[in-house]
């Protein structure tokens, strides 16, 4: 009796201990399950689309003829969106990080904010799509636009820039401030001389994420009305004659890689799904080598702060 | 600042502050000025949430002027762009819903498994190059995963199943589901490394295993943040779109079964918008309508989330 109970016992202890490696090894397929996606997603791009990666596939127009398009005025619409985006979300992104860290009081008006921006990154990108096709687009006038996409965007990515920023002030040991003040420092001497290039490294991780997205961002800038098929580039930015600068780009129609890559991907010509993957190849690229760039960053700054 | 002193270098080395400072008031204005502006930037993330809400209200109310709620809701059509419009938003529901289950059924198994896995098996080396190479899954491009959905993933599946449209709701629920597996994982990992370490001991000092440890202690103990990362995964799942539009096609389709083709409420904006559609007619306005529809889902379980923290939360 006493010996068949010690037998069962360890058989149980065997099992569980069985039951443990085992899931080891299930954990391990599941995280390899997600390495092998993204493998094999920039193998298939990389079959189909390596060999229409050719200089002339970034100087020609889209075309009807797969062979003779390429993504000029694509990787230009997003070059100018982006620049849009960067110059609007990061400075307000930063300054909202800024205001929730060192100024705000405690009250209902911080609360409403703080539970506002936790609330506004489950919202659906296309949703912003289509605040902004009411207000930037027809409410305010701006048309169907860079300034419009632009604009866009960096709503969508302001939640991120200032997460990342507050996460970066709060970082800041208190001693720091203390030390401005004590030498007759106002506040925003404080924050400006010291505070915020102590947190620049987390600061700019979270801004080059930011951007990462936006750059891949389809749905709200079909929904605003970004056009599929565009021939020819915005108004230059510099010009030779006097005052040299234009805006006019800003209000010019537009496309933007990945409604490039959409619009051939939805063809039903094999031809044109290679444009697609070379494109797609190239919006892989860069955002690996921009996360490549923010992980770095975040190494970087964590193994160099020591206060 | 007081001054009591009676030293007249000290009284002088004081002026020159000051007065560095633009006097006193000066100072103290600038200080007003950047405090405000610093305000207005955080006060316009509560801007772009009233323009949401504003923009999405007052077109979908311009639109059940013209359509009646109870069309809208009981229909089993939706034909916008047809010459007999009909206005029945559940076959765009369904769709969605659909394809968001087949993403959970996905996500949240493996989603689970890899929290625990890197929380409590994997060590700290494995856990620092794992980590970020599986949260690139969440970076890459939703038009490239839909690239990879129709392209890769659909013909794979044909291969098994001859009979498979080419567009289909598996294929965009199954890409949707691992994109999604970082929101999922990141979160839940989070949660269930926050399980302080001597409940942890406890479990471990009565001779449980990692996994009985995992399942029976951990994950109950951290299941309001596991509940948030569900919750977080299903509004991604739900808004997704251009997996959708790609994969899963844009023709409204009233049925639950994943083999056949449908349009969800994201990929029929798309369609709309792609469109060139006159400002203010019907069907300019059933994209609001449709996407005020996306909100309340989202909304819906993000309360029902909500109910089942409260429900369930541990405090230590």
């Amino acid at each position: 009796m006493e010996q068949s109970s010690q037998a069962n016992f360890s058989k149980a202890v065997s099992r569980n201990k069985n039951r443990d490696k085992l899931f080891a090894v299930l954990g391990l397929l599941a995280t390899f399950i997600g390495m092998l996606t993204l493998a094999a997603l920039l193998g298939d791009l990389a079959m189909d689309g390596l060999a229409r990666l050719k200089p002339h596939f970034f100087t020609s127009f889209p075309s009807r003829f797969p062979g003779q398009a390429g993504i000029l005025s694509a990787w230009v619409g997003t070059t100018l969106v982006m620049t849009v985006t960067a110059l609007t979300a990061v400075p307000m992104g930063i300054a909202a990080g800024v205001y929730l860290e060192e100024y705000a009081q405690k009250n209902w008006l911080t609360a409403i904010i703080e539970i506002n921006i936790a609330n506004l990154a489950g919202v659906p990108s296309i949703v912003y799509g289509l605040m902004a096709l009411g207000l930037f687009v027809y409410q305010f006038g701006f048309g169907q636009s860079i300034l419009s996409a632009g604009l866009t965007l960096a709503l969508l990515i302001l939640p991120i820039v200032i997460v990342a920023t507050r996460e970066a002030i709060r970082a800041v040991p208190a001693s720091m401030r203390e030390a401005a003040y004590a030498l007759g420092a106002t506040k925003w001497q404080t924050t400006s001389d010291h505070v915020l290039p102590y947190s620049l490294g987390g600061i700019l991780t979270g801004v080059i994420i930011a951007l990462s997205r936006a750059i891949g961002e389809t749905a709200p800038l079909i929904t605003i009305g970004a056009l599929t098929f565009i021939a020819f580039l915005p108004d230059a930015p510099i010009k030779a004659e006097f005052p040299f600068i234009s805006f006019e780009w800003l209000w010019s129609p537009f496309s933007v890689m990945p409604i490039q890559m959409f619009n051939w991907v939805s063809r039903p010509q094999h031809e044109f799904h290679l444009n697609a993957a070379a494109t797609g190849l190239v919006l892989m690229v860069m955002t690996l080598v921009m996360n490549g760039i923010a992980i770095y960053c975040r190494y970087r700054f964590r193994k160099r702060i020591k206060w | 600042m007081s001054v009591n002193q009676t030293d007249a270098g000290y009284l002088a080395a004081q002026n020159q502050v000051s007065s560095r400072a633009h006097g006193g008031t000066g100072r103290k204005l600038r200080e007003r000025a950047i405090e405000f502006v610093l305000f207005l930037c955080a006060l316009s993330s509560v801007a772009i949430t009233l323009g949401i809400v504003w923009v999405l209200l007052y077109e979908s109310w311009h639109f059940f002027a013209n359509v009646s709620l109870i069309d809208f809701l009981t229909d089993t059509q939706w034909t916008v762009l047809f010459e007999n419009p009909h206005y029945g938003i559940m076959p765009l529901v369904t769709g969605t819903l659909v394809t968001s289950g087949i993403a959970l059924l996905v996500a949240l198994p493996l989603g689970t498994t890899i929290a625990i896995y890197l929380s409590e098996y994997a060590g700290v080396n494995a856990r620092e190059v794992l980590k970020p190479i599986l949260e690139l899954l969440s970076a890459v491009p939703t038009v490239v995963f839909g690239y990879f959905a129709l392209l890769f993933i659909t013909p794979l599946l044909q291969s098994l199943l001859p009979n498979l449209p080419g567009f289909n709701m598996l294929s965009a629920g199954i890409v949707i589901g691992i994109m999604i597996i970082p929101y999922v994982s990141s979160l839940s990992e989070d949660a269930i490394r926050a399980v302080p370490v001597h409940i942890r001991e406890g479990s471990y000092a009565m001779g449980a295993t990692r996994l009985q440890t995992s399942l029976r202690v951990l994950v109950p103990a951290a299941f309001s943040g596991i509940a948030s990362a569900y919750v977080l995964g299903f509004s991604r799942a739900v808004g997704e779109t251009m997996v959708v539009a790609l994969a899963a096609g844009t023709q409204p389709n009233l049925t639950l079964n994943p083999l056949e083709g449908a349009a969800t409420i994201t990929a029929y904006i798309v369609q709309v918008s792609l469109g060139d559609l006159p400002h203010g007619s019907v069907a300019y306005q059933s994209i609001f309508a449709a996407g005020l529809t996306l909100m309340c889902i989202t909304l819906i379980f993000n309360i029902g989330g909500y109910l089942l923290r409260k429900r369930f939360r541990e405090i230590y």
